[in-house]
């Protein structure tokens, strides 16, 4: 294991063993960061519209999000993790709570209502629910198999992880919003193959999903333009103005980048500003455009190295608990990272979902950073677990 | 921390599954890293070569205008959308000069409009070749409109055909409609706009004003110029992705346009169109009607009524012919419509009478000439005699029709309008005060009190354009002198024969001591003859004084501004100018004299079963003489409610030309019919103006206000 050893954290001075820190996680995260944040400010530095003529307004704003996403992931880093399970709770209601107030009183942006404007902050409850789908299946799995010793995972844990994913899906499938679906779908499944839900149940699952979504196409429960939209990546005509345009655009930005990319701040497209929402879900363009190839395969790699780690500490976790919340997390960062960039690449349909840690956008930032501070929570608390076991471990 | 080891058979499950988790993961990335390096390093060229074939067009959305309604919320002036053909400059100039010449040719036939017309439109002002008026002032970068207002056909034609007509799109725009409710026309209290000049541009760019772009319309004349950066709204913007023929691709976020504010004016349609209509027919009718001094008809060549809210100095109509049709302006205007505009031949119908048109007064003075000389030494009880004529210096100036009535009181003097009596008012001043013909400096009592009821300046009115008027006193004297002498003193000198013509004989007098101050004129300025000149506005808010008791308003047109969905912006409050410097006997003393005249005056024939007693009109005529024309008919009124003034140039007397307009349009505003009065059928439900503003509904519907007949 590459967990470089680490002086003692200020914030957990009342700690008996010394935590250790996953300093790869921690470098990965600062270079994603900071590659996001000059995306960010050149998809934005001169959109007088969005902007207003300054052209640093949004790269403050965002790095006023990061900032505030960096005492989130402290915050919860030093947390014991007891009170982690005792927050959990809060966490979940809290976002069903948004949820419903965004079907009751949300604003509708790009067609679908999933903000909540209060107090002149937009907010995007999808994206806290999905970290609290995660921490709450994790704790459910946690409690049930820690108290009981029984040798396998029963019906009543699926249904109450059921129950526990059910409730935001559903909120969320209202609102529409697809892309926040799918990635909560793959998520759940992920978390249910690293909880031990058997084989044959999750085939169940997998085929019951699929079942459910061709029966919503076919029955007519999804109106013909949001099919459009949906598949219009695979033919930009289905959708010309909207999805269709969007695919198009983002292909022929990145296309337009080569091997070396037309240098940070240097693309024609990004600086015309062909491609919509560049700054928030297509990101990933002006990294395509501007930095070429090798760019944002370092960006993809940098994804890669990130959900190493995460895997990892799944893995090394001692608790189910945490076992199962890094694996979830990591399952939430990989599809999402794959559905974003995927559409951006045109091999995934254009749903709104952001890059983690680099579009720029609070909620997002705010629950992405949380869970990297929730890994490095587990990280910390894993290694001491093996230490108190294992003194020589390793 | 105490959490149990997850027990080995689970545990070993889900590490397996993590392994095949990572998998999975990995797999999905190398997919991410293929497919890039197959579109960037494989694929590359084919979009490269794409995005080299796009463009971006910045296409501003103009806002819509904002609405202008009456005081009951009916619109006077909406907007109704229209076609608009432009060109994209940018690809415009990429086309081979056949290819631009046959879609010229082809657009000019499709919109009727001569070839020359349409290709001096496609250029941008400063290129070469372009020509004013017609070029664009706008950015090139933003379409470029060369035909306006089309029918949907051509619209249509080229939004479907889009190869024959490369570059070239056809896109909505909104332009000033005028449901004329009652018929009303209201050119000139409503005004026009036409497209933003350059120097207006250069402004807005200097002062970074985000309402007004290149293709702006902005208000020329009335309230659409008064209340413009109210009205105009925010534009938005709109950026629209291009291929190389001009196709729309598809267009990448958009900043929606503000619409204008509501303009809540006191204008009331049902009287407005009444009171036009009364003023057409008078002049009508004095067309018809022989005029025994120049032995021809009366030409009423021009015209203007006010009706004035007395306590407050809202305009509730005002008309001014000769007129013009506003929507003329709508979608851009013909170069014949607009040599017409500005034609002397058509009459000046930009020009509003009301308050651009300076007139001798008349008779209409005398009120205010009584008002000062009660105020500066004369009693309710002197008498003069009215007879038929006075000697002032060596002249003799006669009373109408050389009738003679005695010795009168000021009361039956105004009823009468008889001008010997205050020849005598004036002449007893100029003695007193002024006998030193050259001493400019003399005090002018009756020019003070002309100059305390607001005359001689702009009412200060909402409405732009306004003349001041003039004051013939003493100082205008001079400086009149001053200016026109030098040439006058060379017509005389040059006249070395002797001729003794009517020029030249006013030359030399002129020449020699034209800035005196004489007798002559101080007589001739008491009843408002000679060179004093007042606005039909002016003479309307001088009597709301008289109504009201002495307080000089500010007149307004514009009661609030509304935002669109009805929220209040701005409340436009009557404002008081200042309170006339007079005892309140003198106005009060005025007010019940001039009662008399639609009983037993001037009006008196024209006012016959009229139920004075239950709305009693205060009344004053006149007649105003004009060197070398027939003479200007006034006729001035009003009531505690309202003011009603009308004025017809080479109309003949006030009572006989314009008295039966007034006498209908005080029937109108009171619903009198016979000798009963009906407040119900008033032309304003409840008599008077309301003074609450109509109710925006939430659907965007306007409703009469709630709140009827309280006054402000």
């Amino acid at each position: 294991m590459t967990v470089l050893p680490m002086t003692r954290l200020s914030v957990a001075r009342s700690r008996v063993a010394v935590p250790r820190l996953d300093w790869v996680l921690c470098g990965t995260v600062a270079a994603i960061l900071t590659l996001g944040t000059l995306l960010v400010w050149s998809a934005t530095a001169n959109n007088d519209v969005l902007t207003g003529g300054q052209p640093t307004a949004y790269l403050h704003k965002h790095l006023v999000n990061i900032a505030i996403g960096l005492v989130l992931a402290a915050a919860v880093m030093a947390t014991d993790h007891r009170w982690v399970r005792i927050v959990t709770p809060l966490v979940y209601a809290g976002s069903v709570i948004g949820l419903l107030l965004v079907l009751v009183m949300g604003s509708t942006i790009n067609g679908s209502r999933s903000w909540l404007i209060i107090g002149g902050l937009s907010i995007q409850p999808a994206e806290f629910a999905k970290l609290a789908v995660v921490i709450g299946m994790a704790m459910v799995i946690a409690e049930r198999t820690e108290n009981s010793r029984r040798r396998g995972v029963g019906l009543v844990d699926v249904a109450l992880m059921g129950a526990i994913a059910g409730i935001p899906a559903l909120l969320i499938i209202a609102q529409p919003d697809l892309g926040t679906m799918l990635v909560l779908s793959a998520t759940v499944f992920g978390v249910l193959a690293v909880a031990g839900v058997p084989r044959r149940w999750l085939a169940v699952l997998f085929v019951a999903g699929v079942t459910v979504a061709t029966a919503a196409v076919t029955m007519g429960l999804l109106k013909q333009y949001q099919i459009n939209r949906f598949m219009a990546f695979t033919n930009p005509a289905l959708d010309p103005r909207g999805a269709g345009y969007n695919t198009t655009q983002a292909r022929i930005a990145i296309g337009n980048g080569g091997l070396f990319g037309q240098g940070l701040f240097g693309g024609s497209q990004t600086r015309s500003r062909f491609v919509p929402e560049q700054h928030t879900d297509f990101v990933f363009t002006v990294a395509g455009e501007e930095l070429g190839l090798i760019g944002a395969g370092v960006l993809i790699a940098l994804f890669a190295v990130l959900l190493w780690r995460a895997l990892t500490i799944s893995r090394d976790a001692d608790d189910m608990f945490g076992r199962v919340a890094a694996a979830g997390i990591a399952c939430w960062f990989a599809f999402q990272t794959f559905q974003n960039i995927g559409m951006c690449l045109g091999i995934m349909p254009v749903t709104g979902v952001p890059l983690p840690l680099v579009s720029y956008g609070g909620s997002s930032m705010f629950a992405s950073m949380t869970a990297v501070g929730l890994l490095q929570n587990i990280a910390i608390r894993g290694s001491q677990a093996s230490r108190a076991l294992r003194p020589h471990a390793r | 921390m105490a959490a149990l080891p997850v027990r080995p058979s689970v545990s070993q499950r889900s590490r397996l599954r993590l392994f095949v988790v990572q998998a999975l993961v990995l797999s999905l990335f190398l997919t991410l890293f293929a497919r890039l390096w197959y579109m960037q390093v494989l694929t590359g060229e084919s979009y490269q070569v794409q995005a080299a074939q796009q463009s971006v067009r910045d296409v501003v959305v103009q806002p819509a205008r904002g609405l202008i309604v009456d005081d009951l919320g009916r619109p006077l002036v909406a907007n109704r959308s229209s076609w608009v053909i432009s060109v994209d400059r940018t690809l415009w100039d990429k086309l081979a000069a056949s290819v631009r010449a046959a879609t010229v040719r082809r657009l000019a036939h499709a919109v009727h409009k001569p070839v020359a017309d349409l290709e001096s439109r496609t250029l941008v002002c400063g290129e070469p070749g372009s020509l004013k008026g017609r070029c664009w002032n706008g950015s090139p970068y933003q379409p470029v409109p060369v035909a306006r207002d089309v029918p949907q056909r051509v619209a249509v034609k080229v939004l479907e055909q889009s190869e024959d007509y490369p570059a070239v799109l056809a896109q909505q725009e909104s332009v000033r409609a005028y449901p004329s409710p009652y018929g009303v026309n209201g050119a000139h209290v409503l005004g026009y706009l036409s497209p933003i000049t350059k120097g207006e541009l250069d402004e807005a760019t200097r002062t970074h004003d985000s309402t007004l772009n290149g293709a702006s319309v902005v208000g020329r004349a009335g309230v659409e110029k008064s209340y413009d950066t109210y009205l105009r709204g925010v534009p938005g913007r709109k950026l629209v992705t291009v291929d190389s023929m001009g196709r729309v691709l598809g267009d990448s976020g958009e900043v929606q346009s503000i619409p204008g504010d509501t303009l809540v004016t006191s204008i009331d349609a049902d009287v407005q169109g009444f009171v036009e209509k009364q003023l057409h027919q008078a002049m009508m009718t004095a067309r018809g009607t022989f005029d025994k001094v120049t032995g021809r008809n009366y030409a009423a060549d021009s015209g203007a009524a006010v009706v004035m809210e007395a306590k407050t100095g809202r305009i509730v109509a005002m008309a001014s012919q000769p007129t013009y049709d506003p929507v003329v302006w709508s979608g851009g205007i013909t170069s014949k419509e607009l040599r017409r505009l500005y034609s002397k031949r058509a009459g000046d119908p930009l020009l509003s009478r009301a308050t651009q048109g300076q007139f001798a007064p008349g008779s209409t003075w005398k009120p205010v000439m009584t008002v000062g000389a009660l105020n500066n030494g004369f009693s309710q009880n002197t008498m003069l005699d009215c007879s038929s004529g006075v000697q002032v210096g060596n002249r003799l100036f006669k009373n109408y029709e050389s009738a003679a009535y005695g010795f009168i009181s000021f009361a039956r003097a105004l009823e009468l309008s008889c001008d010997t009596f205050f020849y005598r008012v004036g002449l007893s001043f100029w003695q007193r005060y002024g006998s030193d013909p050259s001493n400019v400096h003399a005090k002018e009592p009756l020019v003070a009190e002309a100059k305390d009821f607001g005359f001689g300046a702009t009412t200060g009115s909402d409405l732009p354009g306004e003349s001041s008027g003039r004051i013939a006193d003493r100082a205008w004297k001079l400086s009149y002198w001053k200016a026109m002498k030098g040439y006058y003193c060379k017509v005389d000198r040059k006249n070395t024969t002797g001729v003794r013509d009517f020029l030249h004989v006013f030359a030399h007098e002129f020449c020699l001591g034209g800035y005196d101050y004489r007798a002559g004129d101080a007589v001739n300025f008491v009843i408002g003859q000679g060179d004093t000149m007042v606005t039909p506005l002016q003479l309307a808010r001088a009597y709301a004084a008289l109504a009201n008791g002495g307080r000089l308003m500010a007149p307004r047109v514009a009661k609030a501004v509304v935002s669109p969905d009805g929220r209040l912006i701005k409340e436009i409050r009557p404002k008081v100018v200042r309170r006339i410097h007079s005892s309140r006997a003198a106005l009060a003393y005025v007010d019940n004299a001039l009662k008399g005249t639609p009983r037993e005056g001037t009006l008196a024939w024209k006012f016959g079963g009229f139920p004075l007693t239950k709305v009693p009109i205060r009344g004053k005529t006149g007649s105003a003489e004009v060197y070398g024309k027939q003479s200007t008919s006034w006729v001035s009124t009003y009531t505690k409610d309202y003011v009603v003034v009308m004025m017809i140039t080479q109309g003949g007397t006030g009572s006989g030309t314009s008295g039966p307009a007034v006498r209908k349009i005080w029937e109108h505003l009171y619903g009198i019919k016979g000798m009963s009065v009906r407040p119900g059928k008033a032309a304003i439900p409840g008599t008077a103006p309301p003074a609450g503003l109509p109710t925006f509904a939430r659907d965007g519907s306007i409703l009469p206000p709630t709140t009827k007949g309280a006054r402000r």
